[in-house]
């Protein structure tokens, strides 16, 4: 029996008003969520013409729920998005010419050619970079809040994991922490069914992941990961809550992965009607259609935003390319920080 | 200047540094209403609240996770392990977030974990070790291992200052055995720079930690004979001071390398190579490594005393190099 509450979907342009966004914020979502997938598009070409090395990771059927919690948050906010949220960068106004120089390894990107795919992030942007080690990154995210809370800012940390990752002590720890000492964080599970090519049910044996919140002494919140306004309006809610000094929420958003754990798996363990039933539920398809529906969305703005869309990766893709490979004497360089690397707006 | 103990040293200087800067905090097992398991915090959750000084739940991986994310907010966190054993639940932090975040990322990470290190009292294998050489093989993180008060206060200063993760090793067994004199006033002691604890011209010892008092008695007892030792501090052992250990064995042209961790991979091990590449023309025999056998840290006084390295073992190495 679920114990988390179970998220309404998102009705009218009403509503959406109530909950923050405007109609020119809603167009926004979705020129965030078009290039969210025209990234990830791209990097799969980009792969098969052998620019990419090592592997490959994409979070198809996630733009929706990564660009939503994006949108929440505010500007002071920080986060720690994974391997499936390239929305978060997106939305926090990562440039796309460096993520593709991040993809091929090149000098330009967040990492300059240290670490591959999505382990990156723009520190400026409020983001801190991923390691593979899932969810390590959530103890830091009740790190950074704790930092908010000792200094009593009206700042919030959001930190994400996915339901493989939730079965890791890590998630444990991170909750319990934050739950004891009331921190303003909020925990994002991107439920994507699949850790790999393991299915929930071997993964943890309540309903939800979100069920769990209430043993750690907080809400958890199951939401329809392929509703981006609807995961916009919990993270919202969950946002204010923390900042008002309210606590952690976990957040579960439920989505399918739409492709394999990355480039190399063809996922054939998800059955076929699986993937035929969410891609009725595609996130994208879904809000474009919402926005015709209810924000009067028309041809000519969305040919626009598509238009906008293109340009700005091919652009990019042209930039990225130009970007050169990292000299194999800069090796050892920056392994240990020095005291200058201190001064910045974070440490002052 | 006061006469402290190694322990009141440490204190001392965690105190200076939480008054002189407000982004400096410390979390840990039972370091708030307690004062820690040592009493190093004792009487700081009085001074500087329960949100500067906090009790943490029995989640080292938390404790160091949140001490990266406040860290990188901007903080000067100083995590207690209760025991430098409990630092292998936290490994995952240290060394695949807090030390690679600067190189892949360009974040620096400045914390400072404090680590009760060393055994001699029957702690038996999960409150006895001193696991510096794992840590000192990770690229990013920095090792630091005071022997005196005054070194104790001056280091500690240095790894909160410091932009990076620094473990800072205290060891149990100096903690109220060991008193001299400390300055009031605030100071650093650079990572990086060992100290000549004594003089000598036949064997140089290399050491830090504990080890330094047991390579002095053995010294001493080798007085008489006209053998003169001299013993090397390292203080830090990431980053350790390769010019002041070469600088000494070319003087005495004999080298042992001493310390309490075990032997195989131990830093030692590092050292001793070291010495070998860059001053073999120099050396007047084998360069000689004394350590802990690899075993864990066993209980019972008789076998704790074979495991750590004595001072007659270590005398017994210095006439054998003497005598090459």
């Amino acid at each position: 029996m679920a114990i988390a509450r179970e998220a309404e979907p998102v009705g009218s342009l009403k509503e959406v008003r109530e909950a923050g966004l405007d109609r020119e914020d809603l167009l926004g979502v979705y020129r965030s969520m078009l290039l969210t997938r025209g990234i990830e598009e791209r990097g799969h070409i980009l792969y098969r013409q052998g620019k990419i090395p090592g592997s490959f990771y994409t979070g198809r059927g996630n733009e929706g729920a990564a660009v939503g919690v994006a949108t929440a948050m505010g500007p002071e906010d920080v986060g720690t998005p994974l391997h499936r949220d390239m929305g978060v960068h997106v939305v926090r106004g990562v440039e796309p010419w460096r993520i593709f120089a991040q993809y091929m390894g090149r000098a330009d990107g967040p990492t300059k050619g240290r670490d591959g795919n999505v382990h990156m992030a723009d520190s400026k942007l409020g983001l801190i970079a991923m390691v593979s080690h899932l969810p390590a990154m959530l103890p830091v995210a009740v790190g950074c809040a704790l930092a908010f809370r000792i200094r009593e800012e009206k700042r919030i940390a959001v930190g994400w994991f996915g339901e493989g990752a939730s079965a890791r002590g890590d998630c444990h720890e991170a909750m319990t922490l934050a739950g004891v000492r009331k921190l303003p964080v909020v925990f994002v599970c991107d439920n994507n069914q699949w850790a790999y090519s393991t299915p929930t049910h071997l993964e943890f044996a309540t309903e939800h992941v979100a069920d769990r919140a209430e043993s750690y002494g907080f809400e958890g919140v199951v939401v329809d990961g392929t509703d981006v306004l609807a995961v916009y309006r919990e993270a919202k809610r969950a946002i204010e809550k923390a900042r008002a000094g309210g606590g952690p929420t976990l957040i579960e958003s439920l989505t399918l992965r739409m492709e394999g754990h990355a480039v190399h798996d063809d996922a054939f363990y998800v059955p076929k009607e699986m993937f035929e039933r969410w891609a009725e539920n595609d996130p994208l398809e879904r809000f474009r259609a919402w926005l015709r529906n209810n924000a009067d969305m028309s041809d000519d703005e969305e040919d626009e935003i598509g238009a906008g869309v293109k340009k700005t990766l091919n652009d990019a893709l042209k930039r990225a390319e130009e970007s050169p490979l990292p000299e194999a004497s800069s090796l050892t360089e920056g392994v240990y920080a020095t005291p200058e690397d201190l001064d910045t707006p974070h440490h002052k | 200047m006061a006469e402290l103990t190694y322990l009141q040293a440490i204190s001392d200087g965690l105190r200076t540094e939480m008054r002189r800067d407000k982004r400096v905090f410390v979390i840990g097992e039972d370091v708030g209403v307690y004062g820690g398991a040592f009493k190093v915090t004792l009487g700081f959750q009085e001074e500087f609240g329960h949100w500067r000084v906090m009790d943490a739940p029995l989640a080292e991986t938390a404790i160091v996770g949140a001490c990266t994310g406040a860290a990188i907010m901007g903080m000067r966190p100083v995590a207690e392990m209760q025991f430098a054993d409990f630092i292998s639940c936290a490994w995952d932090h240290l060394v695949t977030v807090a030390a690679k975040q600067r190189y892949r990322a360009g974040t620096p990470v400045p914390i400072t974990v404090r680590l009760p290190s060393g055994g001699g009292f029957s702690g038996g294998p999960f409150h006895s070790q001193n696991p510096e050489s794992s840590f000192a093989h990770i690229p990013g993180l920095k090792c630091v291992c005071p022997a005196t008060p005054e070194d104790a206060k001056g280091l500690l200063i240095s790894a909160i200052e410091d932009p990076n993760p620094v473990l800072y090793f205290e060891h149990k067994h100096l903690y109220r055995r060991i008193k001299g004199e400390v300055p009031e006033e605030r100071y650093t002691v650079p990572l990086g720079k060992a100290r000549t604890h004594r003089e000598g011209d036949d064997v140089t010892v290399v050491t830090w930690g504990a080890m330094v008092y047991t390579a002095d008695e053995a010294a001493q007892q080798l007085e008489p004979d006209g053998v003169s030792v001299e013993i090397i501090d390292l203080r830090t052992v990431m980053p350790w001071d390769k010019q002041a250990v070469l600088e000494s064995v070319r003087k005495t042209s004999k080298a042992l390398v001493l310390h309490e961790d075990t032997r195989t991979g131990g830093f030692g091990a590092e050292i001793a190579a070291t010495i070998a590449e860059e001053a073999f023309e120099e050396l007047d025999g084998p360069v000689k490594r004394i350590a802990a056998p690899d075993t864990p840290v066993p209980f019972s006084p008789p076998l704790e005393k074979a495991f750590i390295p004595q001072v007659d073992d270590v005398a017994a190495g210095l006439r054998e190099l003497a005598e090459y």
